[in-house]
């Protein structure tokens, strides 16, 4: 690169440029009202609602278990259990890769706790006969329900039995590894009941149907009814046979998901025909949730709850609007120093910024709607630190402007051939800050992914931006009399350059 | 502000010049004092890890006149002892922070804290980390930072010079104790979100190291033939060429960076916004400050032990008489010294008296 006086010819016609600018706007606006992308997608954030991020348990030696088929398995019945809470807009999706996979469940609105614990129930579901039944908590003064040990069981069961207390919240987490083909003790899932339970007979994957419904002739009692595949019904058909006739607590089935009694009904009849239905004092929704249960209850993998977060539509708004005070407050202080201090050349800033400003919006309502991009809080934060990046584009070639007019340049030429230099510097500056994003997007997780994304997302908008409109209109408005006589408003005149002396001019 | 505009000419043609290499020794010695600091901070005080790395559970409850007094009792009346801090955010929040908690143990605090403090439980903001997640949140951030790290100096040795590539390594280094440094030693928690506008603000000190060593690029390509400047001289003056430049692009990333900070500290107390322009202010202010006072300064003194330079280092003294390092330099107010003028700005100035 020599520093000739030559005029170097960059943008022979920044008309042209400008107009295929204008178009591609105009194209990405028409895509939004085709599209009916009207409104930016909003993240839980932002507008209140729950995420829960599972992440597979991964038992020693079964590595080989965390399968995508797996996930992806465990992905669509997760689905159907949170499509049954009727929400609009939840979400169930796999995040990373490899032993590192997560299911991430969002949940709009203020739904809460049933959505943890719907989609936290994630282990298989199994039908044991249950051996013994007591209250939850062991009482040091009745020691004849401890001290009896239940005949055929192995002694170490009955101990592990008689020690369990149920009012400890950390039994009732379930241990979602109960031994399938091993006689367990389980808590019931409020504490209140203890079990012993004989090995499992039935699966959860032999369920093949399970609604809840209103018995309108027997006191509008909520049931639940459910229907075998052809091995469940052979199994559940003769467990119920042989229970039925027994002394209780023998004749009761228990129901136990990820190491928890679910429910356990008494057997009151032998069920060959594969349709059960149990009854008891359901609340409806009881009814619902033990339906969705048994319904979608077998997941191939047992999940741990990694994060759980529960945003109220309150905080959710007052963070959106936080987030957008920050940006105006933002946008205008950069707005204000680039007038006051570039003069003439803010304006192009201000216009500069505008157009990345909208670019940015409209890709935002498309990519919603293409990709299922959401705005986040974090995503915000992305978007408003590239303000001061993208203007910091335009200083560079401004600064480089004016030191190629201090070299004695014509602004004509100063545009071009500062234009030549400032391009590499903005090119490997950017550059820097794509890597940066591209690589935050792929180490980082949940939320602060969005930042990641709308910094890179609007770091190429700046290029798009220095080249498309920036260098054209700067190459045009050098035409103008006004900067190129070097008017003292237009940030080129003289004095501010240094070029000439305050002592000279004054 | 036209005033600094002029200044920028000034800095520019070499009149007014501070002496950021020859100087260097000082610069190091700051830095050094404060890495030091920074260490010392870290291995005493260590990090405040937010809950997303260790595990544990948040809770924000929003009541007009809410108390601590309340939600402690509500807290303790669930029994849940062991670490738990609990602040008031604002007038009408107050955050609840626990260790670890089991997901009955969480619904035990939300329903005591709807019950004492008189709202609804799906009204309370709530956050819980398993223990073993945070450890997967903590191993994702040691392997962004060190890809990061390693991926920015691929692309450094293949963009710029070698020796140039050192210096902007060293400058990034620098930046990452001192950042981290700060952040042990005040005691601000570190969350992902910490985590993600550190990893940013690299690569924006490195965006400023960028511009500089574009400078000197230019200003060194034809030193050895000129024999008018060694390159020392050489890259001080692009320094001084692109100080305006350098405060202007760091003043226009930190106005929007400070308003997040202000927004997101003063309406919303805690959280993503505070966490992620706060590590971002700091890293600006360090990275803005290592481009200039330690990148170019380590990039000359590893150019200046070539032969090449160093042969035009004596020839250049031989024409002057003046030393072989800039010494010379007048403070950023006063006047130009004749003698640095003519040294200085190698092909701008005749040009310029020749137009004006």
């Amino acid at each position: 690169m020599s520093t000739t006086n030559k005029p170097i010819k960059t943008d022979a016609r920044p008309g042209r440029t400008l107009a295929i600018l204008a178009l591609v706007l105009f194209a990405l606006l028409g895509a939004v009202f085709i599209q009916g992308a009207t409104a930016v997608r909003l993240g839980l954030d932002l507008r209140g609602g729950t995420s829960v991020t599972l992440q597979p348990r991964i038992a020693p030696g079964e590595n080989g278990k965390v399968s995508n088929e797996a996930i992806d398995q465990a992905v669509s019945i997760i689905r159907q259990r949170v499509n049954s809470l009727g929400v609009a807009e939840s979400e169930v999706t796999a995040q990373g890769s490899g032993l590192n996979r997560q299911i991430v469940i969002s949940v709009p609105g203020d739904t809460g706790r049933r959505v943890v614990e719907l989609v936290g129930q994630t282990a298989e579901l199994r039908f044991r006969q249950v051996l013994a039944e007591t209250n939850g908590t062991p009482n040091p003064a009745d020691t004849s329900t401890a001290a009896t040990p239940v005949p055929g069981v192995a002694p170490d069961v009955n101990a592990r039995y008689a020690k369990l207390d149920c009012s400890i919240a950390a039994n009732r987490q379930g241990t979602g590894s109960d031994v399938a083909t091993a006689p367990v003790v389980a808590c019931s899932r409020t504490g209140g009941n203890k079990y012993i339970l004989a090995p499992a007979e039935v699966l959860g994957r032999e369920v093949s149907k399970a609604s809840a419904g209103i018995d309108t002739q027997g006191g509008s009692a909520w049931y639940v009814s459910l229907v075998f595949n052809g091995e469940g019904t052979k199994a559940f058909g003769a467990l119920t046979a042989r229970v039925t006739s027994l002394a209780s607590p023998l004749n009761q089935v228990a129901i136990v998901l990820d190491g928890l009694v679910v429910s356990a009904p008494r057997i009151n009849e032998a069920i060959p025909s594969g349709n059960a239905q149990i009854t008891g004092s359901f609340t409806q929704l009881e009814a619902t949730d033990l339906a969705n249960v048994l319904k979608y209850g077998a997941l191939p993998l047992a999940f741990d709850r990694g994060e759980v977060q529960q945003i109220s539509p309150t905080l959710g708004s007052d963070q959106l609007r936080a987030g957008l005070l920050a940006g105006a407050l933002g946008l205008f202080l950069v707005l204000l120093y680039s007038l006051l201090y570039y003069r003439g050349l803010g304006l192009v800033t201000i216009g500069s910024l505008l157009i990345a400003g909208s670019l940015t919006y409209l890709l935002f309502l498309l990519l919603g709607k293409w990709i299922g991009f959401t705005l986040t809080l974090a995503g915000i934060a992305g978007a408003i630190v590239s303000i001061g990046i993208t203007a910091d584009s335009f200083i560079v070639y401004f600064e480089r402007i004016r030191d190629e007019v201090r070299e004695g340049r014509s602004l004509r030429s100063a545009v071009e051939t500062g234009w030549t230099r400032a391009r590499r510097t903005i090119i490997v500056a950017d550059f820097v800050s794509i890597i940066a994003s591209v690589l935050l997007y792929f180490f980082a997780v949940g939320g602060v992914r969005g930042f990641a994304f709308t910094l890179g997302l609007t770091t190429l908008v700046d290029l798009i931006v220095v080249f498309a409109f920036t260098k054209p209109i700067v190459t045009i408005l050098a035409k103008l009399n006004f900067y190129s006589s070097g008017h003292v408003l237009s940030g080129l005149s003289g004095k501010s350059l240094g070029t000439i002396s305050n002592a000279k001019e004054a | 502000m036209s005033s600094r505009s002029s200044l920028g000419g000034r800095l520019y043609r070499g009149e007014t010049s501070v002496d950021f290499i020859g100087k260097r020794r000082r610069w190091y010695g700051i830095s050094g004092l404060l890495i030091i600091a920074s260490i010392g901070a870290l291995s005493i005080q260590g990090l405040h890890l937010g809950i997303e790395f260790k595990g544990g559970s948040s809770y924000i409850v929003t009541k007009a006149g809410v108390s601590v007094a309340d939600a402690q009792s509500a807290v303790t009346s669930v029994g849940i002892t062991g670490e738990t801090i609990i602040q008031k955010i604002g007038s009408q929040k107050v955050r609840i922070q626990t260790g670890a908690v089991t997901s009955a143990q969480s619904n035990g605090i939300q329903d005591a804290l709807a019950s004492k403090l008189g709202v609804s439980v799906d009204s309370i903001d709530t956050q819980i980390v398993g223990p073993s997640w945070g450890k997967e949140i903590t191993r994702k951030a040691l392997y962004g930072l060190f890809g990061f790290l390693l991926v920015v100096m691929l692309y450094l040795a293949m963009a710029f010079e070698p020796k140039m590539a050192i210096a902007a390594i060293v400058a990034v280094i620098h930046d990452v104790f001192i950042t981290v440094g700060i952040y042990a030693l005040v005691g601000f928690d570190v969350t992902p979100a910490t985590v993600i506008g550190f990893l940013t603000i690299l690569g924006y000190s490195l965006y400023d190291t960028v511009v500089v060593f574009d400078k000197v690029r230019e200003n060194t390509r034809t030193i050895t033939a000129t024999s008018k400047s060694t390159y020392s001289q050489a890259a001080n003056l692009a320094v001084n060429q692109t100080l305006v430049r350098s405060f202007n692009t760091s003043l226009i990333a930190l106005l929007p960076v400070a308003s997040i900070l202000f927004v997101g500290a003063g309406l919303l107390g805690a959280g993503t916004l505070k966490d992620l322009s706060l590590a971002l202010f700091i890293g600006l202010a360090t990275g803005t400050y290592s481009s200039i006072f330690i990148a170019t300064p380590i990039l000359a003194v590893l150019r200046e032990r070539e032969p090449a330079m160093q042969a035009l280092a004596k020839r250049v003294g031989a024409r002057s008489g003046a030393s072989v390092v800039a010494t010379q330099s007048s403070s950023i107010q006063g006047g130009a010294t004749t003698a640095v003028k003519e040294r200085r700005g190698p092909r701008n100035q005749p040009k310029r008296k020749g137009r004006k």
